[in-house]
């Protein structure tokens, strides 16, 4: 690891460019946002999960102040469906149509949408609005109230898994659960509406990880040209994967804009929100692992029952990161997927490997006990040196460092490895560990950046929904033209910009950045063209021949500022267009990221508390491009895997699958008591296979394993392997 | 959210008679209950009568040495009051226990002994609760019950009483004053919460009253306390259990002995049998396991919430133990 030279931004530790603004209120998220002669609206959920509306009662709600309209199955626009294609770039999280017809798949489905001219009048309407329901019986209540296996949707295999695992001398098989988990983001979806009849434009603010998406969406939805569809995004009081795509909110939303001739907006309730706009599904896991005596993996196979709805097949595939993971040749996973009667599950940050490899990595410390090996030594043991799926060189991954270097943190060398060994006052020290990792991509973006007299402005329709893109965009313009960061201004979050991806899967930083400097590139270019052609600074000289630093360029031992430049030729400004897009370097090497986490937890046997003590982990995540948030980024993950190991679960009512824990009192995530000690640690080895700034991305990998890491040190502490999550106290209390 | 009618009252004598002017109105004070419950269409007053003018926001000492607590006297003053410290931890304890730093700045000491459950059927306009609409059934009895009542229940009504500060004052002891139409009376804070039988939507002993103080029974001497709250995480979090436990000790024998349970009950649960078990034995863990099985004797589970007992069961001992540790450091 190397000290950043004073010169460089990159990789330097730098303050939020947009700090201020959201400290101070001036940020505009799409909750905030208002227009002249705004509506409200306030769905109506339904109160059954499975049946059919057979009549809605509106004459108290319409009577009620303030009341414009009410919109539902008799009272709604035709639209048509999006085609729902990744491909096309027009993926929604709901398929169906809002008030499409009287069927109910779940509970919280919108019946109504009450517009009215406050939120406070809406809602007080919508409470009015009475339905009536013919409630079907055997409703599907989740995955763990059925035997159904589902349906098979997806499966890999290499050598051969079930003749390996008959043989191996040390076996392990072993069943694993989740329950569903909610986003909990912050902000809750949001949507504000306005029709432009005048020149036929839908103009909607939304809180989403993906302006484009939503555009291309509604533009089929609406039978509107793209170019007549603008979705603007500049704050997202984060997503967590709920927002990448659109929910019928918006569809609702948007169809009263249109239908009412002035602005609408609607903010989810957050039971609402909790109820309509996805949750990680709950999952059943089967771990089959071989191995022999000196802990040399024969066969692992991974089988995967996931969640969905009724209504959309969403698969969240806790498989993907199996066949990568360990040096083996005999490897299968196979998914699964079981329609319930709850809302659409979606992604949620590391989606179908954070719940995998809380399956898959205390599966490898069940083994470790089994074959009584240390389980650290286990994992180096089985170390996959290369890509075991696809045969290629790793780019760039240290693994092996991470697990070093925390367990050194740690203290691991100290642990006794006897269960309930480690004693403290009432209470007794459990210690465990796991490994991390995600996979790293990249997404075709485009950018424009405006060299100004005023500084450098800098234009791209990716959002930042709260991890710090603007201000790693900045530091790129800084980086490559020696203009401060005050001076660098950056757009983001319309559709008007030029096209950057979704915000996902970790693939901003690597995504955006190599088309940023593009442009950057692209507009210097324009520059030295302007300043070595007739009457300029650098008349005459080649322009290739020309340094650029700190805002100026500089050749034949002269140097002239930006502005100077555009002065002299009376310029407003140069601009540059750049793009980025992935080329072929995944035929040379695979590319993913990889991490550590150590775990010690306290557990009082006297009263049944269990708390998370300390968190030590590794991230090698390449080059991070602000390490302040980079770091933020994987406290947070720990913070969230703590809820998913001890805390975090919906309810469904047992007999009729209604939600019955939507709100963040009932839905319990980690609160500031329950933080731990946490020590994270970024290694730095720069990916620069993957692109120039040698970055992947680092939303989703703290996430990955650390549930793992709570439950093996649960088991350290107690001797309870407890193979079902949440981990809550009368599963700790339980004697068998 | 529906339409009510709004008063200030600037005296008890007011604020009583805005009550009885409307069929089902709510004082409000620091509203950390009225208005979450207003908002999800739960309670549906309609005339809300606001009671933060009226002077009832002190702490004071009484002639007899006891403490006299204003009904509108927040948790936060109340937590922190020097005398509070001084003669009863206890409630300081159970109340820095519960909510958060935001709600106990809110809510107030009235309010808090008018606290309504977390049943999330009885939270949940659309499913059956006797408690909110007598009659209608209840939902919890094969729902979703694991946070539910193990002591004290009926089969009309399973919730919980949410209330830590409740669980103090049970073991504590103290006395209502009310004040009705028919002027002030005084009632013991053990007869003011009822047990759910076939009415639970008749949760107080209230007739068209106001409460206004709550006076504290005398502290024992020496005294330890303990207030164990047992929760799945470690704040902002309703009690799983919890036990509240005052020993006063002679040597090594116990003099009196409090205890009350919370989280596991439909009232604040006081237990006399395990106080008078544990008086005069040994402060140990066998006379404190002993009192802990008296006390959940009559406890029954629910589909969800066996664990509860046993639970219960560690609270009580854990707090009985830290009592008496800490009734001893205060004797040396």
């Amino acid at each position: 690891m190397s000290a950043i030279p004073e010169h460089h931004v990159v990789g330097r530790r730098t303050p939020r460019v947009d700090g201020e603004d959201k400290l101070t209120g001036r940020a505009d998220y799409t909750v905030d946002h208002r227009l002249e002669g705004m509506l409200y609206g306030y769905p109506v959920p339904a109160s059954i999960a499975h049946g059919t509306l057979e009549a809605l009662e509106l004459d108290a709600a319409r009577a009620m102040p303030g009341v414009v309209d009410i919109l539902h199955h008799g009272h709604f626009p035709d639209l048509h469906r999006s085609p729902n294609s990744m491909r096309q770039g027009n993926a929604v999280s709901e398929v169906r149509l809002p008030f499409e017809d009287d069927r109910i798949h779940y509970h919280g489905q919108y019946i109504a949408l009450v517009v009215a001219e406050t939120l406070a009048q809406a809602r007080a309407a919508a409470f009015r609005v009475e339905a009536r329901y013919h409630r079907n019986a055997g409703a599907m209540t989740g995955l763990a109230a059925s035997d159904d296996e589902g349906e098979e949707v997806g499966q890999y295999t290499r050598g051969e898994p079930e003749l390996a695992f008959g043989i191996a001398p040390v076996i392990l098989d072993a069943t694993y659960t989740m329950a569903a988990e909610s986003h909990l983001q912050l902000e809750p979806h949001a949507t504000l509406a306005e029709w432009r009849e005048a020149d036929q434009r839908l103009i909607v603010h939304e809180s989403t990880q993906g302006v484009f998406y939503q555009r291309n969406a509604l533009a089929h939805i609406f039978d509107l040209p793209p170019e007549q569809v603008e979705v603007i995004s500049h704050y997202i009081g984060s997503g967590f994967g709920n927002k990448l795509f659109m929910w019928p909110h918006a569809v609702a939303t948007a169809a009263a804009a249109r239908l009412l001739g002035r602005p609408v907006k609607t903010v989810l309730p957050r039971q609402q929100d909790m109820m309509t706009t996805g949750h990680r599904p709950a999952s059943r896991q089967r771990i089959r692992l071989g191995a022999e005596l000196d802990g040399s993996l024969a066969s692992i196979q991974h089988d995967s029952l996931t969640e969905t709805s009724t209504i959309d097949r969403y698969v969240d595939a806790c498989g993907g990161a199996t066949p990568v993971a360990y040096a083996c040749d005999s490897v299968a996973t196979h998914q699964r997927i079981l329609p319930v009667h709850h809302g659409s599950p979606c992604p949620m940050r590391a989606p179908g490997e954070a719940s995998g490899l809380f399956a898959l990595e205390s599966a490898i410390d069940e083994l470790a006990v089994a074959l009584d090996m240390d389980p650290l030594a286990l994992r180096l043991k089985n170390y996959a040196h290369q890509d075991p799926q696809r045969g290629l060189p790793w780019s760039s991954k240290h693994l092996d460092r991470c697990l070093e270097s925390t367990a050194e943190r740690f203290g691991w060398a100290s642990r006794d490895p006897g269960i309930g060994n480690m004693r403290d006052g009432d209470e007794i020290i459990g210690q465990g560990m796991a490994a991390a990792t995600w996979f790293a991509g990249r997404q075709p973006c485009a950018a424009r950046v405006t060299l100004r007299a005023d500084g450098v402005f800098v234009a791209c329709g990716t959002q930042d929904i709260g991890t710090g893109t603007y201000t790693i965009v900045a530091q790129t313009v800084a980086e490559l033209t020696g203009v401060p960061v005050a001076r660098v201004e950056v757009r983001l979050g319309e559709t008007g910009l030029p096209a950057g991806p979704l915000s996902g899967g970790s693939m901003t930083t690597a995504s955006t950045l190599p088309a940023v400097a593009a442009a950057v590139r692209d507009a210097l270019a324009a520059l030295k063209e302007v300043a070595t052609g007739p009457g300029g600074s650098f008349e005459g000289l080649d322009p290739a021949a020309l340094d650029v630093a700190a805002g100026t360029l500089q050749g034949d031992s002269r140097q002239a500022g930006f502005a100077e430049i555009l002065a002299r030729h009376r310029l407003s400004d140069v601009t540059g267009e750049g793009s980025a897009a992935p080329a072929d370097e995944r035929q040379e090497y695979s590319f993913r990221s990889f991490g550590a986490h150590f775990v010690e937890v306290r557990w009082d046997p006297g009263i049944s508390r269990l708390r998370v003590a300390r968190v030590v982990s590794s991230i090698d995540v390449g080059r991070a491009i602000n390490p302040v948030a980079a770091r933020n980024q994987v406290e947070g993950a720990i913070v969230m895997g703590i809820g998913m190991a001890l805390l975090e679960g919906l309810d469904y009512d047992p007999r009729d699958a209604r939600l019955i824990n939507a709100n963040v009192s009932d839905y319990r995530i980690p609160v500031h008591a329950d933080m731990p000690e946490i020590d994270v640690e970024l290694l730095d080895y720069p990916d620069y296979r993957f692109n120039e700034f040698g970055a992947r991305g680092i939303g989703e990998i703290g996430l990955t394993g650390i549930a793992a890491a709570i439950s093996n040190a649960v088991y350290h502490a107690t001797g309870k392997r407890l193979r079902d999550l949440p981990i809550s106290v009368e599963k700790l209390m339980d004697r068998t | 959210m529906r339409t009510f009618a709004f008063a200030r009252a600037n005296s008890v004598a007011r604020a009583v008679e805005h009550r009885q002017a409307e069929l089902v109105s709510a004082f409000v004070a620091g509203g950390t209950t009225l208005l979450d419950l207003v908002k999800l269409d739960v309670m549906r007053p309609s005339r809300v009568i606001d009671i933060t003018p009226l002077p009832l926001t002190t702490v004071e000492r009484l002639p007899d040495d006891r403490l006299r607590i204003g009904a509108l006297v927040t948790n936060t003053d109340l937590a922190y009051h020097p005398d509070v410290l001084a003669d009863h931890p206890l409630l300081s304890q159970a109340i820095l226990a519960g909510a958060s730093t935001q709600v106990r700045n809110m809510a107030t000491t009235g309010g808090n002994l008018m606290q309504r459950t977390r049943c999330p059927y009885f939270r949940d306009a659309a499913a059956a609760c006797n408690k909110r609409e007598p009659g209608s059934g209840c939902d919890a009895l094969d729902g979703v019950n694991r946070m539910h009542a193990v002591l004290g229940a009926s089969s009309e009504c399973v919730a919980v009483h949410p209330s830590d500060m409740c669980v103090a004052l049970a073991a504590i002891g103290a006395t209502l004053t009310l004040h009705g139409p028919n002027g002030e009376r005084e009632i013991d804070v053990a007869d003011f919460h009822r047990l759910p039988g076939t009415t639970p939507h008749l949760e107080h002993d209230l007739d068209d009253e106001l409460i206004v103080a709550v006076t504290l029974a005398p502290p024992l001497m020496p005294l330890g306390t303990a207030y164990v709250k047992l929760r799945d995480r470690a704040s902002f979090e309703f009690a799983l259990a919890s036990a509240g436990a005052m020993l006063s000790l002679d040597e090594d024998l116990i003099g009196e002995a409090r205890l009350a349970l919370g989280g596991v009950a439909t009232k604040p649960w006081r237990c006399r049998e395990a106080e008078a078990l544990l008086a005069g034995k040994r402060a140990d863990t066998a006379a404190f396991e002993a009192a802990a099985d008296l006390a959940l004797a009559d406890a029954r589970p629910l589909t969800h919430n066996a664990f509860k007992i046993p639970l219960a069961r560690q609270a009580i001992v854990r707090a009985l133990r830290d009592a008496a540790r800490r009734a001893r450091e205060d004797d040396a």
